[in-house]
């Protein structure tokens, strides 16, 4: 894609919005911190590099769409969103509170640029099979990218919408999956295991390839190949790691589904990220205009 | 009351169908999919038409409904067919990616009530109002014959958002002549009456006009009032009533619970002063059984002879 950033600006970018999620979360006082961290640098990716989209005209019916179907990871979309101009970064803050459009899961409706409601896990790669079907009936040339957690396939509709796209050969539906291997109950392996994850795809009639999904030039390979039409529905598979970025929660996946950092965790995280983001931007403190609102 | 017509009496299911092909060629943006059941929801008509905007999606429904979100994302108007039962089994996925979202999706969900008949309670929706008529946005109607059916389509084909179609798979008796317009919101009386009210919905509608010929042989007159749009519903036309008659007895092949008859109570209960006592007659809160529809019909009292006993024994005459 002309004009796409290079892949250590994009790998910086993922670091900057890290920090974002995390002092969301933490403003917030819940969330979902490991989860939006294991998905934040494919997210990045995935609107840095292929997504046809157009911040200033959201509801363009060429554009590529999104849908984050692991909904609970919103704050990783909602960072990217507001660094591609979705709308101000002043609305980071108000994540989870009471009138703000940046709902604890994605509302279709309430902020343009979100394509679906999601949060009741499985339900996405249905929407996406749906978008792909009336992309080829009109022979347009946009596409559905919906990123899945691992956890979530455990869901039978995603299976249902598997077995759609196969048949269809639906060549414009893009799936990623965020293999951070925790879920809220436990290791995803002890609480229902998904592998063999890939000859689950395959046999459905996908095209899969596994990478991983901290690896900008990996990511950027798996995308062009997804990208690229060949008669079958594609899914990524990224492995990942719940909290990526952070020591803390990376050594403690199973602590961090859903627990908002304290104000002293953020911090320290964000020290963290800070030290390999030297010699880059940074970005506007989000905390700064709400301290002491909760710690 | 409305002059009846001379045409013969159909299933809604396959006025739908003959009505879904038909907007088909005026409405390019309508696209259909169905769960293996094209043949009996009808679906199958439009799918012969056009084959380029039909999707066969297996036994799949809760994904059929998903595909019909998606579908809406990509500027359709997405129809999508099953049995009533099968439909709003998958609540959680019309509540999350259909309604929440204000979705183009239009549910149509045929074999409603205990009509369906020998197959039994597994593949009849008895609840679908209840669950349905709970989500905001959601539009939900239920005709009574087939120009009443023809005229919904015609709504829904150019309606942007959600909205479920309940419809029969016995067939109804016609009661509406070409005249007839509906209008979404608001009853539809067909016959005045002064000692009681019967407020009747889809399929036992028909039963209820002939209820009232008995009844008047009885020396008791009755109205009779379609209700076709179960929501949005008419709170301020049920009120009038209440006030103009002593009692109401709503008849519709649901349970009792949270259909037509629940809407009827809610808006009964907002209305002050005097008002007419309210039979929410229906399933009472059973499951139902196989057994011929007509048969069915009898033992739940929604023919009309069962319709007349119901209203007689409440009024006492």
């Amino acid at each position: 894609m002309a004009g796409s950033p290079s892949l250590d600006a994009l790998e910086q970018t993922a670091n900057r919005l890290r920090i974002d999620i995390l002092e969301m979360i933490n403003v917030a006082g819940s969330g979902h911190p490991g989860g939006s961290l294991s998905a934040i640098d494919l997210i990045t990716a995935i609107y840095g590099l292929v997504l046809k989209h157009d911040p200033k005209n959201p509801e363009d019916p060429d554009r590529d769409r999104f849908i984050l179907s692991k909904g609970h990871g919103v704050p990783a979309l909602y960072a990217v969103m507001a660094e591609h101009g979705y709308f101000d970064r002043a609305l980071l803050p108000t994540l989870r509170k009471l009138g703000s459009p940046l709902q604890g899961h994605p509302v279709r409706g309430m902020l343009p640029g979100i394509e679906a409601c999601t949060g009741s896990l499985g339900q996405g790669l249905s929407i996406a099979v749906g978008v792909a079907i009336g992309a080829r009936m009109d022979k347009k040339a946009f596409r559905a990218f919906c990123v899945m957690g691992d956890g979530e396939i455990q869901e039978g509709q995603v299976w249902e919408a598997a077995m759609s796209a196969g048949k269809l050969k639906l060549d414009n539906v893009i799936g990623i999956l965020d293999f951070n291997k925790a879920q809220i109950d436990g290791l995803v392996e002890d609480v229902m295991p998904i592998e063999p994850v890939e000859a689950k795809w395959q046999s459905f009639g996908w095209k899969t390839r596994r990478i991983n999904g901290h690896d900008f030039a990996q990511i950027a390979e798996a995308l062009t190949w997804a990208t690229t039409p060949e008669g079958a529905p594609k899914m990524i598979v990224a492995d990942t790691i719940k909290g990526k970025g952070v020591s803390f929660m990376e050594s403690a996946v199973l602590s961090w589904h859903g627990s908002a950092p304290t104000r002293a965790q953020c911090d320290q995280a964000v020290l963290e990220i800070r030290a390999k983001l030297a010699g880059h931007d940074l970005p506007v403190s989000l905390s700064g205009k709400n301290a002491g609102a909760k710690s | 009351m409305s002059e009846t017509i001379s045409i013969k009496p159909k299933a809604t299911r396959q006025a739908f169908g003959e009505s879904l092909a038909r907007l088909g060629g005026e409405y390019p943006n309508i696209v259909v999919l169905d769960a293996d059941l094209s043949k009996s929801t009808k679906s199958e008509l439009f799918a012969k038409k056009y084959p380029e905007r039909f999707v066969e999606l297996g036994i799949a429904e809760q994904n059929m409904l998903g595909v019909a979100a998606g579908l809406s994302l990509a500027g359709k108007n997405a129809f999508c067919c099953s049995f009533a039962c099968f439909l709003a089994g998958r609540f959680e996925t019309i509540k999350i990616s259909v309604a929440y979202p204000n979705s183009n999706v239009k549910m149509i969900g045929t074999h409603a009530g205990v009509g369906i008949g020998p197959d039994g309670y597994s593949q009849m929706g008895l609840e679908d109002l209840a669950l349905l008529r709970t989500l905001p946005g959601m539009q939900v109607f239920q005709p009574a014959d087939e120009i009443e059916c023809i005229q919904i389509m015609e709504y829904l084909a150019t309606l942007v958002g959600p909205a479920y179609l309940r419809l029969t798979r016995q067939e109804l008796t016609p009661m509406h002549t070409a005249a007839y317009r509906f209008v979404p919101g608001k009853l539809d009386v067909v016959a005045e009456g002064k000692d009681v009210a019967i407020f009747a919905t889809g399929g036992p509608t028909m039963h209820a006009v002939r209820a009232r010929e008995i009844l008047k042989g009885a020396g008791i007159d009755a109205a009779v009032v379609n209700v076709p749009s179960i929501k949005p519903f008419d709170d301020a036309g049920v009120q009038a009533w209440s006030k103009r008659v002593p009692l109401i007895v709503t008849v519709e092949d649901h349970n009792i619970l949270g259909g037509m008859g629940g809407a009827v109570a809610e808006a009964l209960a907002g209305a002050s002063g005097d008002r007419a006592r309210l039979l929410r007659h229906g399933i009472p809160d059973v499951f139902g059984e196989s057994g011929e529809p007509e048969d069915l019909y009898t033992k739940f009292k929604l023919d009309a002879e069962g319709i007349t006993s119901v209203v007689r024994e409440a009024l006492g005459r």
